[in-house]
């Protein structure tokens, strides 16, 4: 019986030699496969958060699958494990002459430019960072704006005049939330007070969890998070203390969250047009009218705004107030500050 | 040459090879329960790191940290102490080699560049000399400390960073002086534009430093004997304290010139860290892999490295999910560690080999 066991052992180790031997051939014939392919490529980059953090990243994604659907172009992504993978990545499709790669993130913008500087026929784009570079089409939000908005809904909703937000890391896409939601909370509410915390990391949801602990602990009520996949926490800990009778709230951010985590903890969501913008100059590239430059979408544009499933639990008044502000701020009645 | 052979024995050479074997088949199955390719999906991992001269030029740039960091744990192991906290010295080789990049001016270019490799290097050392001591004068464990030290390394750089090297609204530093740059331009150019750079040749040397100094020398004996047994050592009269910091201190000059390599020669300047890089840690895997040999880690690193890069071409050319690798590396280490499974698997073949020559 041993023998048996040991030669069959002996015999699996044989036989993956001999396959191994056949996978070179078939890469070959794969290689030549790709070629006869003639339609449009376009490769994505995420950040260090990765396709599957249920905020930009995965919109950015979800909109070249949407494209891959319906008009049949070859989409695909790569997750980067750390910053040392940006540059690769990003080469891997400009390399691989793809029509149009994607870089996900304000921390790909270095090494964006970079890869455009190096390969100049390339096509790039990028979201949250403006890239100098002719073949870089840079797309930007005015998240202050969108912010403000979910800000008038927390001050007008808090029932201990206490909100917080926890932001991922200190940079302008994130300082834009911050000024932007404190300021639309104190236009609502001048009594209330705003608890702001960074957890210095966007793929940290553990960080996330004990942030927002710390701030339902302190007496806030609705937490704002800008935070990427640090936020999971920040929801978790919602639904925990939500468990347990405590009813606290977490407004999403990016896109409408709600649909991930629920409606019981999701007061309303900060839709940021991620998946608008990717399509659209995606589509460009597909048209043959990509041009470089950067736009910054805001709410004039319907970059950002309210979640559409706010009316769940946002009441009538309130949205009409939100409302009332987006005139003003799409009019420039209203200033919302950046910084 | 003979003598070259004589360093990869029966156990040090089939044994991690069939490890590897098993590694990749375990790996395989895994795929193939996923619903994946596995030939595709290794084809694509190596014609992405051996397909053209970019992605090889990455490879080597991925390879030469985990060298490193590998011949830093494996040198602690060969004196008997468990360097867990190379992750911690490599990121403050890297913090004393921005800080000298970005922060002295005015020396030459070479001169420059030697400064800041040597800063990174020493730095690290003295890192894991904290360690050391308080092993040898205060008997406290040299895991735990190391394992607290890497924390503290990381915390304490991102603190370096923020406060004096920070690039306003940015989460890096400003990039170092090109002086102290250590990359390589044309080699560069001829790799298509890789991030090439000298450490590479400096982490090769290191290894035959290790060697040498390890087996050949009258320091490396006493390190090896205060390993093997210090009481021993110490009844023959080496000085057992200075002998453990002494290893700590170049284990961690190891590691410690690993970060500064990737600060002078990949990035050229220092990000926020937002969680711990994962170099060190990885080393220690490289050392096991490596049998704790400084060529097996040479071999190993390239291993290695070459998985985790081209774990990316793997889930670009199949659509396998990089983690796919990780496992595959676990089950190497884990064949490595349980030796037994392969020799028993390897028995057959050496029962018919004596059998031929008693006929």
């Amino acid at each position: 019986m041993k023998k048996i066991v040991k030669l069959s052992l002996v015999t699996v180790l044989a036989f993956s030699v001999v396959l191994a031997g056949c996978g070179k051939k078939e890469d070959t014939n794969a290689s030549g496969g790709d070629v006869a392919k003639s339609s449009v490529k376009v490769g994505l980059v995420t950040d260090v958060g990765g396709v599957n953090d249920k905020s930009f990243n995965q919109s950015a994604w979800e909109a070249l699958e949407g494209l891959q659907k319906n008009k049949g172009i070859t989409a695909k992504y790569l997750q980067s494990k750390s910053k040392e993978d940006y540059v690769p990545n990003l080469n891997k499709y400009v390399k691989d002459k793809y029509d149009l790669t994607w870089g996900i993130g304000f921390d790909l913008g270095e090494d964006i430019k970079t890869v455009a500087k190096q390969n100049p026929d390339a096509k790039l784009a990028i979201i949250d960072a403006i890239v100098d570079e002719p073949n870089v089409h840079s797309v930007t939000f005015a998240e202050n704006e969108g912010a403000f908005l979910v800000g008038v809904v927390a001050g007008s909703m808090t029932k201990t005049n206490k909100v917080g937000f926890v932001g991922g890391a200190e940079i302008p896409v994130i300082k834009r939330f911050e000024v932007g939601f404190k300021a639309g909370v104190l236009a609502a509410n001048p009594k209330a007070e705003v608890t702001i915390n960074y957890a210095g990391a966007f793929d940290k949801p553990d960080q996330g969890k004990a942030l927002a602990a710390s701030l339902y602990n302190a007496g806030n009520d609705i937490l704002f998070h800008a935070s990427g996949q640090t936020g999971t926490g920040v929801f978790n800990e919602a639904i925990d203390r939500n468990k347990s009778g405590k009813k606290v709230w977490v407004i999403g951010v990016d896109k409408d969250q709600s649909l991930e985590f629920g409606d019981d903890v999701t007061l309303t969501s900060m839709v940021k047009g991620v998946s608008t913008a990717v399509d659209k100059i995606t589509n460009e590239v597909i048209d043959g009218t990509f041009k470089g430059g950067s736009e910054t979408l805001g709410l004039k544009e319907n970059g950002v705004g309210l979640a559409d499933t706010s009316s769940k639990n946002v009441p009538e008044d309130v949205l009409k107030k939100v409302e009332d502000y987006k005139q003003k701020i799409i009019s420039g009645e209203i200033k919302v500050p950046t910084e | 040459m003979n003598k070259f052979f004589k360093i990869f024995s029966f156990n040090s050479l089939v044994v991690p090879l069939v490890a590897i074997l098993f590694g990749l088949i375990v790996g395989a199955i895994i795929m193939l329960i996923g619903g994946y390719n596995p030939l595709l999906a290794y084809s694509s991992l190596f014609s992405t790191v051996f397909g053209n001269l970019y992605d090889f030029g990455e490879a080597i740039r991925e390879i030469t940290p985990l060298i490193m960091t590998g011949l830093a744990v494996a040198f602690a192991f060969r004196t008997g102490l468990f360097n867990i906290g190379a992750e911690g010295q490599y990121i403050i080789g890297m913090t004393a080699a921005s800080v000298v990049g970005i922060k002295v001016t005015g020396l030459p270019i070479v001169v420059h560049a030697v400064v800041a490799i040597i800063a990174g290097g020493v730095a690290g050392g003295l890192w894991a000399g904290i360690t050391g001591y308080l092993k040898a004068k205060r008997g406290v464990n040299e895991v735990i400390i190391s394992i607290m030290l890497n924390w503290t390394a990381l915390y304490f750089s991102n603190y370096i960073v923020r406060n004096f090297l920070l690039i306003k609204g940015q989460q890096r530093s400003e990039d170092i002086q090109d002086t102290a740059s250590i990359s390589i331009g044309w080699l560069s150019t001829m790799f298509s534009d890789a991030r090439m750079h000298w450490g590479t040749l400096i982490a090769v040397l290191a290894a035959v430093f290790f060697y040498i100094f390890m087996w050949k020398s009258k320091q490396g004996y006493e390190l090896r004997a205060v390993g093997h047994n210090g009481d021993a050592a110490k009844y023959a009269g080496m000085n057992v304290k200075k002998n453990i910091i002494k290893a700590m201190f170049i284990s961690g000059v190891f590691a410690g010139l690993g970060g500064a390599f990737q600060v002078l020669g990949v990035f050229h300047n220092q990000a926020l860290f937002t969680g711990s890089p994962g170099v060190g840690f990885d080393g220690i895997a490289v050392a096991l892999i490596g049998m704790n040999h400084p060529f097996g880690i040479l071999l190993s690193a390239i291993l290695f490295g070459t998985l985790t890069y081209g774990s990316a071409g793997m889930s670009f050319g199949a659509d396998v999910p990089p983690e796919i690798i990780r496992i595959v590396i676990g089950s190497i280490i884990f064949f490595i560690a349980a030796q037994g499974i392969v020799r028993w698997v390897l028995k057959p073949f050496y029962l018919k080999r004596k059998k031929e020559k008693v006929l």
